[in-house]
């Protein structure tokens, strides 16, 4: 079947797959930036527990693989009585995998925000609170959005694996193609495709977008 | 079905996810070896004289990187037989994610690569070295140095990505766990186990790499 036809016919199911992988994107993304700001400001805390705390949080999610993570919080949070429906379990393991890689870049970024910045906030006698909102967080964002841009393109191809836990995502809906009508070539190709496209045609320029914006605001172009 | 973990299902299917454990670090192994060839092939290629295949290469890579691996297995797996291939779970599924991971490293190497001064091609230049001698003899030993860390963060990488060879039928942990907890009606078990294999390995592994690459540094005097 030529591709044109077959994307005719198949256009709805396609649309709809991809519409579900953006909102588990969106979803995760939010996740995981969340999760990385607390933990990785945590991991700077002056308190041995709570930096004890963010460092197993890390090595936990690092340390496993993502595909392990998100059978475990399926299958077996359940056990524990925390049952997530599937959409739901799968945005969240993606999240708290991504904001664990995400952390250490939050991290390292407010390390790499220059001494003397945080010294004359002290001198103003800012509060802790003020300093890391007003001052050091703001600079952090503009050290740490670069990677980020790699990282959320990491997190989009994170979130093909909830198909395996039946979220109707757009790897899913290629996966039901392919199964029923063997057409292999044009079912995992357009899927591919439609990746490569939101990779590179919405979240870098978004993220260029953002590295321009963030810098604007901070007086630097 | 309740929560409370049963040690006698723990040692009766131990044996079973560690002889698939033998196979994930296999996948492994072999999916790296691979992606250590093909990157080096696609870094230099990204080098070549002729503009098209530099472009079409960089291209190839980019897309790659940013589709996602579990799709990828699947294209080769189901889309090989179509062009009169007929490739089992193992080939393809190494196939792929070897190909997948050669597109990172060969951005290890270019770096790696780009990091070699410019004196050190016109010194080969000037001593008429031909060009298989300069990159063997004097470039790619030299850009290795510098991407030893990158390449360490993939090989940790690849490894945890082993389990996605699952969803075409290759017998690794993630395969073996599902077995189990489908045949005992048990997930518990034998899903901790899996991320307790994988933390195991992954930790001590990122540790070892660590130490190689300040070993490393030491030695080189850096």
């Amino acid at each position: 079947m030529p591709i044109w036809e077959f994307l005719q016919r198949y256009s709805s199911v396609v649309m709809h797959g991809t519409w579900v992988t953006c909102l588990q994107f969106l979803l995760a993304a939010l996740v995981a930036v969340s999760i990385a700001l607390v933990i990785g400001i945590g991991k700077l805390s002056a308190n041995p527990l709570i930096r004890g705390a963010c460092v197993v949080y890390i090595e936990l999610f690092r340390g496993t693989s993502l595909l392990v993570q998100l059978y475990w919080i399926f299958f077996v949070l359940p056990l524990f009585g925390i049952t997530l429906p599937n959409f739901t379990a799968g945005f969240i393991s993606v999240g708290l995998n991504y904001g664990a890689y995400g952390a250490e870049l939050v991290r390292g970024a407010i390390q790499a925000v220059p001494r003397g910045q945080w010294e004359a906030a002290t001198a103003l006698s800012m509060s802790p609170f003020a300093r890391m909102r007003r001052i050091i967080l703001p600079q952090a964002i503009a050290i740490m959005l670069p990677p980020w841009g790699n990282l959320l393109i990491e997190l989009l191809k994170g979130t093909a694996l909830v198909s395996l836990i039946s979220v109707t995502d757009l790897m899913f809906q290629a996966k039901q193609i392919n199964a029923s009508t063997y057409l292999s070539a044009q079912a995992f190709g357009t899927a591919l495709i439609i990746y490569y496209l939101f990779a590179r045609g919405l979240i870098t320029p978004s993220m260029r977008w953002a590295e321009h914006a963030v810098a604007r605001r901070l007086g630097r172009s | 079905m309740n929560f409370e973990w049963s040690w006698t299902l723990t040692w009766e299917i131990m044996p079973r996810l560690l002889w698939a454990t033998a196979n994930t670090l296999l996948a492994a192994g072999a999916g790296y070896a691979i992606a250590l060839v093909g990157g080096l092939i696609f870094a230099l290629a990204q080098r070549a004289a002729l503009g098209p295949v530099r472009w079409a290469v960089r291209e190839f890579v980019e897309f790659i990187r940013s589709t996602p691996l579990v799709l990828q297995i699947f294209f080769v797996f189901y889309v090989a037989p179509q062009f009169g291939m007929q490739l089992s779970p193992w080939t393809s599924g190494l196939l792929a994610i070897g190909l997948h991971y050669s597109a990172y490293l060969s951005e290890v190497y270019r770096g790696g690569l780009e990091a070699v001064p410019r004196g050190q091609w016109e010194a080969c230049r000037a001593i008429n070295m031909s060009a298989r001698d300069t990159y063997f003899r004097i470039i790619i030993p030299q850009a290795l140095v510098p991407a030893v860390p990158g390449m360490g963060n993939y090989l940790v990488g690849i490894l945890k990505d082993t389990p996605m060879l699952s969803v075409i039928g290759v017998m690794e942990l993630m395969h073996a766990a599902n077995s189990i907890g489908s045949e005992h009606y048990r997930y518990l078990e034998p899903f901790t186990l899996v991320g307790l294999i994988f933390f195991l390995i992954s930790l001590p592994t990122a540790g070892l790499i660590k130490l190689l690459e300040r070993r490393l540094r030491l030695g080189l005097g850096l």
